[in-house]
This record gives C-alpha cells, sequence and structure tokens, in this order.
C-alpha cells in the first residue's frame, strides 16, 4: 500500500506539464460553455476532477484546443511558457471583451536537472483544480452578459528565444482598456503554479 | 494605490516645510530654474542675497522649496508627455529596445494560427442573419402594446386593502367595482355608470363582488360575513346567503351554479344558490383569510390561496370519499410562497396550468402543475404581486404590482421575459379585471382611479366575442327566488 501511495505522489515534470495542459483544456471548454461563446447543445457532458464537465464537440474547437494543448504541454516541460490567455473577442468588432489569464510559475531547477520530481498528492491538485473549475462556472454571476456572437482566442507567453512553431504566430497581447479584474484559486503541482485571473471590459451602465 | 501613497509622504513633507525659516543671508541661495511662479513663492528679504550668484550645481534647499508647486511642475511634464498621441515609430521602437533591455522583459506572445470556426449564427436568432436553420419559426408581426392607459375613471371611496377583490368585469361587458358601502357598475359598451346597490354602513364595505358566468347576476361579499345576490337588470336583490362565514367574505368564484366563497376565517364555503340551505360543500385548511380564489376552466379544480401564505388546489372528485360529510380534502398544500397569495390565474390555452403570484418580500410568480403539484417555475417580479391574468389569445400573462413602480408588467409565456411594463397609476395595483373579448384590463388601484389598458390587442382586430350563451344561467327558470 505503501509504494501504491508513493507512485501517486511523485509528480514528474512531463506528469506536470501533462496536468497543467489538460486542465487548460478543460478550463478553456468550461468558459466557452458558461460564457456562451458556442451553444448550450454542442457541449457534452463528461466527469473530470470530480465534477461533471462540458466539452464542446464542435470538430473545429476540439482541433483547436487539441492543438493548444499540445503544444502548451511540449513548453511547459522545457520550462518555456510563462502564461496562457484565453481572449474573448467580439466578432464583428473584434474588441476583447474578456480575457482569461492563466499565469504559469515553473520550478527551474526541475527543469534544469532531469530526472528530479517532487512530491505532491494527486488528490490535492485535483482539489485545487476542481475550485478553479467551480470558480469559472460561477463567473457567470458577475462576469457582464456577452449579447453579441464572440470569438476566442489563445496567447501564449513564451521565452523570447523560444523557436515559434509552425501553427503560431506572433501577436500583441490584447490587452482591455481599464479592465475589471478578478483572481480565481489557484493550483499548484509543485513544479508548476498556475494562477488565474479574469480581465473584463468594464461595462459603465451597470449599476452597482 | 501606489498614487496615494506618493501623495501622503509628500503632504507629509509639505508639513515639514511649513515651519521653513525665513531667508537667511548666510544661506547660499539655490539657483532656480528661471520659472516665475517658483521664484514668487520665496520672498527674499536681505539686499545681500539679491545678488545672484551663480553656481553649477544645484543644490536643492528643502526648507525653502515649495513642495505643492514644485511637484506639480514636475507632475505637470510628464502628463504633457502622456498626452502627446504623437510619437514616432522610431521613438516607439527605440523605447521598446530600451524596455526590453533594461527590464529584462523577454517574452513574446504568440497566438495560435488556425482559430475554431465562429458559433453558428442561427443561434443568436438574429433577423439580420437569414440562415435557413430549423430555429426559423413563423414570426407574427410585433403588436404595439400602448404604454399607457387607454381610459382613466374616478374611482372615489377605493378600499385600499390588499385582501379584497372589488373589481370583477361580467361577460356582458359591464364593469362591476365596490368603492366603498355601494356597488357601481359601468356599461362598456355605452359607457354609462349605474349604481347596483347600497348597504348600511354597519354591513359595509362591500368587500368583494364577482358576476356570475351568464353575466347578468352578481354576487356581492360583505364586510359582516354575508353574501348578497343581486339582478343587475332589474336591480333588485335575489338573495342574500347568511350564515357561510363568520367574518368579511372577501373572495368569491362561481362555478355554474355553484357559488363559492372564501372569508377572513380562512373557510371556504361552496354555496348551491338554487337550494334553501345552500351550504353544499366546505374546505378546510386556510388558517388566515382567503384572498384569493379561482375555479380553473374546466371547473374540475379550485385554487384558494390566503394570508397565511399557502396555496390549496382543491378537486371535486375528492369530496364524495371522505370521513366528514360535505368536507373537502385538499388535492394539494403547497407552501412555496412567503407571502400572501393572493393573484391566480389558471392558464387558459394548458389545462393543469396555474399561476400564482405573492405580495409582500418575496415578490414572484410562480407556476405549477396542478396534476402533480410541481412548481414549474418561479421568477422574481420585483415588486409585491396584487393579480394575474392570462392573455386568452397570445401566451403571455399580465401582472400588477405596487411599490414601487405601481406598475403591470406583461411577460411572455414561458419564456417569462418582460414584454411590457405600464406605469401609470400611482398606488399599488390592487384589482385587475379583463373584458369578456379579451382585449383591455381594467384595473383599480389605493390612488382611487380606474384605468383601461388595450394590453391584449386592439379590439378591433379581435374576433367578435361570442355571445355569452355558455354557461346555465342559475335562475333562468325563476323569475325570482321565493
Amino acid at each position: 500500500m505503501a509504494s501504491r501511495t508513493q507512485s501517486r505522489d511523485i509528480i514528474t515534470l512531463k506528469g506536470s506539464s501533462a496536468i497543467v495542459s489538460e486542465f487548460f483544456g478543460y478550463a478553456a471548454n468550461s468558459i466557452l460553455y458558461n460564457r456562451g461563446v458556442y451553444p448550450e447543445e454542442s457541449f457534452a457532458k463528461v466527469k473530470k476532477y470530480g465534477l461533471p464537465l462540458l466539452l464542446s464537440q464542435d470538430e473545429s474547437v476540439k482541433a483547436f484546443i487539441s492543438g493548444v494543448t499540445s503544444q502548451l504541454s511540449e513548453w511547459l516541460e522545457s520550462g518555456m511558457l510563462q502564461r496562457v490567455v484565453l481572449v474573448v473577442m467580439s466578432r464583428a468588432t473584434s474588441e476583447v471583451l474578456e480575457r482569461w489569464n492563466f499565469n504559469i510559475e515553473t520550478d527551474s531547477e526541475v527543469v534544469k536537472t532531469k530526472g528530479v520530481s517532487r512530491e505532491k498528492s494527486d488528490k490535492e491538485i485535483m482539489r485545487e483544480i476542481q475550485a478553479i473549475m467551480r470558480q469559472i462556472a460561477s463567473s457567470i454571476t458577475y462576469l457582464p452578459c456577452l449579447e453579441e456572437p464572440c470569438v476566442i482566442d489563445v496567447l501564449a507567453y513564451t521565452d523570447i528565444d523560444v523557436q515559434i512553431p509552425t501553427m503560431w504566430i506572433e501577436s500583441d497581447a490584447k490587452l482591455i482598456e481599464n479592465p475589471q479584474m478578478v483572481k480565481l484559486c489557484s493550483f499548484d503541482t509543485k513544479i508548476h503554479k498556475v494562477n488565474t485571473l479574469v480581465s473584463y471590459k468594464n461595462n459603465d451602465d451597470d449599476d452597482e | 494605490m501606489d498614487s496615494g501613497s506618493t501623495s501622503s509622504s509628500i503632504s507629509s513633507k509639505t508639513s515639514l516645510s511649513r515651519s521653513r525659516v525665513p531667508f537667511d543671508e548666510t544661506n547660499i541661495p539655490p539657483r532656480y530654474p528661471r520659472n516665475p511662479s517658483l521664484n514668487s513663492g520665496v520672498r527674499r528679504t536681505s539686499k545681500a542675497s539679491a545678488t545672484t550668484q551663480n553656481f553649477d550645481r544645484f543644490i536643492p534647499d528643502r526648507l525653502s522649496t515649495d513642495m505643492d508647486i514644485a511637484r506639480c511642475l514636475l507632475t505637470q511634464a510628464r502628463r504633457d508627455k502622456e498626452n502627446n498621441a504623437v510619437v514616432s515609430p522610431s521613438k516607439e521602437v527605440y523605447r521598446k529596445r530600451l524596455a526590453e533591455t533594461i527590464l529584462q522583459n523577454r517574452t513574446q506572445i504568440l497566438s495560435f494560427k488556425s482559430k475554431p470556426a465562429a458559433p453558428i449564427d442561427a443561434w443568436y436568432n438574429e433577423p439580420s442573419t437569414s440562415n435557413q436553420v430549423s430555429y426559423q419559426k413563423s414570426v407574427k408581426p410585433r403588436r404595439h402594446i400602448p404604454q399607457s392607459s387607454e381610459r382613466t375613471l374616478d374611482a372615489p371611496d377605493l378600499v385600499d386593502d390588499y385582501y379584497l377583490n372589488l373589481l370583477d368585469w361580467g361577460s356582458a361587458n359591464v364593469l362591476a367595482i365596490a368603492l366603498g358601502s355601494t356597488v357601481y357598475l359601468w356599461d362598456a359598451t355605452t359607457g354609462s355608470t349605474s349604481e347596483l346597490m347600497t348597504v348600511e354602513e354597519e354591513d359595509g364595505p362591500v368587500t368583494s363582488v364577482n358576476w356570475a358566468p351568464d353575466g347578468r347576476h352578481i354576487a356581492v361579499g360583505l364586510n359582516n360575513s354575508d353574501v348578497q345576490l343581486w339582478d343587475s337588470a332589474n336591480n333588485c336583490l335575489l338573495r342574500t346567503l347568511k350564515g357561510a362565514h363568520r367574518s368579511r367574505v372577501g373572495a368569491l368564484a362561481w362555478s355554474n351554479q355553484i357559488l363559492t366563497t372564501g372569508g377572513m376565517d380562512g373557510m371556504i364555503v361552496d354555496n348551491d344558490v338554487r337550494i334553501r340551505s345552500h351550504i353544499v360543500q366546505t374546505y378546510t385548511g386556510h388558517t388566515h383569510e382567503v384572498c384569493g380564489l379561482k375555479w380553473s376552466g374546466s371547473g374540475q379544480q379550485l385554487a384558494s390561496g390566503g394570508n397565511d401564505n399557502l396555496l390549496h388546489i382543491w378537486d371535486v372528485s375528492m369530496s364524495s370519499s371522505n370521513a366528514v360529510p360535505n368536507q373537502n380534502q385538499w388535492l394539494h398544500r403547497l407552501d412555496d410562497h412567503m407571502a400572501a397569495v393572493k393573484a391566480i390565474a389558471w392558464c387558459p390555452f394548458q389545462s393543469n396550468l396555474l399561476a400564482t403570484g405573492e405580495g409582500g418580500n418575496d415578490r414572484s410568480i410562480k407556476f405549477w402543475n396542478t396534476h402533480t403539484g410541481a412548481c414549474l417555475n418561479s421568477i422574481d417580479a420585483r415588486s409585491q404581486v396584487c393579480s394575474l391574468l392570462w392573455n386568452k389569445n397570445e401566451k403571455e400573462l399580465l401582472s400588477s404590482h405596487g411599490f414601487t413602480n405601481n406598475q403591470l408588467t406583461l411577460w411572455k409565456y414561458p419564456s417569462m421575459v418582460k414584454m411590457a411594463e405600464l406605469t401609470g397609476h400611482t398606488s399599488r395595483v390592487l384589482f385587475m379585471a379583463q373584458s369578456p373579448d379579451g382585449c383591455t384590463v381594467a384595473t383599480a388601484a389605493g390612488d382611487e382611479t380606474l384605468r383601461f389598458w388595450n394590453v391584449f390587442g386592439n379590439p378591433e382586430s379581435q374576433k367578435s366575442a361570442p355571445k355569452s350563451n355558455a354557461g346555465i344561467a342559475p335562475f333562468a327558470k325563476y323569475n325570482h327566488i321565493r
């Protein structure tokens, strides 16, 4: 029994990258569903992190997310990824309405030396991710309604000397002017620490 | 937040400089930049210091420096720079490179090339994008709902009591309203007013009025617990039902020849108006005043709401199988409401669907399946609900409210989207009645006005209402009772 728990608690760099990129995939799907970017019918329920989460069945969305997450895990393993941002823009005006910011702090020691691993219980990480997922779902209570059709985009902040892969291009930061920011929970795999923050366009005509 | 901290530090320094020593001859006068405003802050008293001594270094003298002006000048320079929108591109690039090297900003931002497909147009039901998808349904031209009342009549002495039901519109297109101890009739076709009846002060005031299905006979409930039956054609009293209640009768509902009365004592009594001992059925269940009472369209179920926040559904078929004779056991007792349930309305197009609204705190409108007793929907109406009416032609619900706007709200069913809000009353809209053709709604409020709203559609556009032959006239065979 002791050996079993031990094998679950050890997190390697590869494992941590997989956890983080998988988390990002589910978080992106959750944001798409909860913010109503894609119609609710195009989502299917799966169980993950102990919660019923929704995954988009739309082929192009699935391809997009899997493409992004595979590249993210590559970058995470090399420790080059600083943050990932999911941007929600209005389709008509290309104005940025929301910015979901996932800051990633990497333990550089693990990246530099091969074979180093950390210990953290799987359950603990799952619980932390669960908290973030719940917060994303509950964010609809304070985020302003997205009344118009929106499109999404994913930005990755990497180190400057990273070679740009084929499917990616350089982009601007797509920031929001005078945003309202809400900091969500964070989770830590002891190798990667992910902080979540959502900033949204401040709706002036909202009454307090 | 940062700016706040610096301003406080500056202000603390300013307080120090207040106690400045006036200029001393021995001090080397600091060389200020040629700025008239700054120089005016320094008063040189001695003649010897008038000679400007030129030095290379600028040694600031804190005590003599006017901190406020200095700060203003410093920040003003920066503000001007920020306001300057025109920045040459080379300057931008230089600034970027400088920032990069100095701040060690080694980040590049990448975005994924192949974006996912945008969500399909039809989902938003935008009328502009003509997407021939199955979401298309025939769009009826939106009818114009006039925002103000079509007509306003005076209703002096209208009792401003939430628990009464003083307004009813009969099937002969005559509106009955109880003002104080008198019941007036207003003929909607001719516009003429007539007085139906008056009671003595000690018996009154009138607490409820309700037209029989034939539109000719009207039941009047009184404060002294009597119920009087009047013939509006001859203006004569046909009968007085006594003994059914112990206190005032606030709610009335007709079902063919049965007049159901609800009283302040919490009792609901079925009275057969044709026979001598008129009490045929009693419904016990409410502990407080019964203020809402409505028979379903089929006459099978009776919904009653009371001041005890309970909603009871009674079924006529349950009366036979009971230990206590002549007493009915409720089919459902629903206690979801948090305040008095006065507004009750059966849905005309969907059987077993009941809408109820409550006054007071919770202000919600709830929808029930009266078969199963399940609450289908509950929405917050934002202000106390005094009355509910269904549109007979469209799938709409009209609710009347009190504080603060005293408005009528028209909701689309089942989406419960607010279609219109009609304001005009200056006090809570207590009573509502619908015209027999289903187009006009009459409302009466504590501000002693009676208003008519063409909220359910224009009378011209509606098909002419069929002559009200429906319902057996209870007294058709008799010229008078007894």
